[in-house]
């Protein structure tokens, strides 16, 4: 690899609430030294639909449904380093806790016995991707490299760990950093 | 006369005749990881957290006595990889959501995930159902978060002499019971100062009304890590 070439990062937010981007885009002027290392593939941030070969592709949020799954093993197939970021991708987070639910009862609950809704049944529209009967934390589903928790991780966190992965070091995040709220 | 001695990691820890490897670690200011054990209680060796290896043999650091010049093993790559290991079941077995627990900065279990530096719960998670207890008026119960260390069953059985707590089933059918007919918390004459009330290391037993009263950064173990709060000057009622 020649020195200059630059790396390339995808992201994504499966089940997740964008948070851990918003964190993302909270490493503030740090956002430049991050732009001159690297160039984005897939991201909510390029809003690019498929992904190409990556070096990293940082993954938040957990697996809640088909879509999530296919997209999920792309960014596995894709990327040669894939990151959990964040809680719901480790281990559900607010999502998951459904898990306990039916998932049928859910939707219904949702969609068919709230007063003031037109039509009483459960959306069956084809594009809309299944449930799945419970969220997944996504090493359930894929191989994951590195997990780098917080709900959402500190922007601080977020840089200490890329920094870390674009050194060539293996990720690691100090004490008053590493947090799972 | 001098105190006999025996090695903790290549240190040198005095101790007294009968004294627990933990205890004594404990009095010379050296940390074993714990989370079932507790200073006003005998050990209870359930949590297996403070493993220790001596004499190339694991042995639960708060029930095995120390004796003169034993090599102990325990703040090592090994040990805490089996550490973080037991961590990692005690995460998936229960409901462990710390953003939205009244706990978090506050309990143990999390701390230590902290200090072993448990990144990922890595097993599949049970998710199992268990449902909360809000029926006292003072005291909410979460059995999501409990990890069985029966700290509450005993402080409630031998400090407030109430027995409110049990532990049921076997295995991972185990689960935390209320001691009444009902299995409601209400049904029983527990109260908000009882010594079971204050003693849970994770978030199972919250007094209602002074949730979240802590702000973040300020809470007990964003100011400093479990190692140096659980040594003796600090340890208290938590």
């Amino acid at each position: 690899m020649s020195p200059s070439r630059k790396l390339r990062v995808a992201t994504v937010s499966l089940a997740g609430c964008f948070g851990c981007h918003m964190s993302l885009l909270d490493i503030d002027e740090h956002v430049f030294a991050l732009l001159d290392k690297v160039e984005l593939d897939r991201s909510p941030l390029t809003d690019l639909k498929t992904c190409g070969p990556c070096d990293i592709g940082l993954v938040e949020g957990g697996v809640c449904n088909s879509e999530n799954v296919h997209v999920l093993r792309e960014f596995r197939a894709q990327c040669k380093t894939l990151v959990a970021m964040g809680a719901c991708a480790i281990n559900g987070g607010l999502p998951a806790q459904r898990n306990h639910l039916d998932v049928g009862q859910c939707l219904s609950a949702v969609f068919q016995s709230r007063p003031g809704m037109d039509t009483a049944e459960v959306p069956d529209d084809p594009e809309l991707p299944l449930p799945l009967d419970k969220v997944h934390p996504i090493h359930e589903v894929v191989r994951v490299d590195y997990f780098l928790p917080g709900c959402p991780p500190s922007g601080e966190a977020i840089w200490q760990f890329i920094s870390d992965l674009l050194a060539g070091r293996t990720p690691r995040v100090s004490y008053p950093l590493l947090h799972f709220d | 006369m001098s105190r006999s001695t025996f090695l903790l990691d290549g240190q040198s820890v005095p101790f007294d005749d009968g004294q627990m490897i933990l205890e004594a670690a404990r009095a010379a200011g050296r940390y074993i990881p714990h989370l079932c054990w507790h200073p006003d209680f005998p050990p209870h060796g359930s949590c297996k957290l403070c493993v220790v290896k001596v004499a190339g043999r694991h042995v639960s650091a708060c029930a095995t006595p120390a004796r003169a010049g034993a090599e102990v093993e325990s703040d090592t790559p090994e040990i805490n990889t089996e550490r973080r290991t037991l961590l990692q079941m005690l995460f998936v077995e229960g409901n462990h959501f710390c953003p939205a627990c009244e706990k978090s900065g506050d309990c143990q279990l999390q701390a230590m995930a902290y200090d072993l530096e448990m990144t990922t719960p890595r097993f599949r998670h049970f998710f199992p159902d268990r449902p909360v207890d809000a029926s006292h008026p003072e005291v909410l119960l979460d059995f999501n978060r409990c990890i069985y260390c029966e700290l509450c069953v005993r402080a409630s059985r031998e400090q407030d002499g109430k027995a409110v707590f049990a532990l049921t089933g076997r295995g991972i059918n185990k689960k935390l019971a209320v001691n009444a007919e009902s299995g409601r918390l209400a049904d029983t004459d527990f109260a908000a100062d009882d010594k079971a009330a204050r003693i849970c290391p994770v978030g199972v037993i919250l007094k209602k009304r002074v949730g979240f009263a802590v702000p973040i950064g300020e809470r007990t173990y964003d100011r400093a890590p479990l190692h140096e709060v659980a040594l003796p000057k600090s340890e208290g009622d938590t």
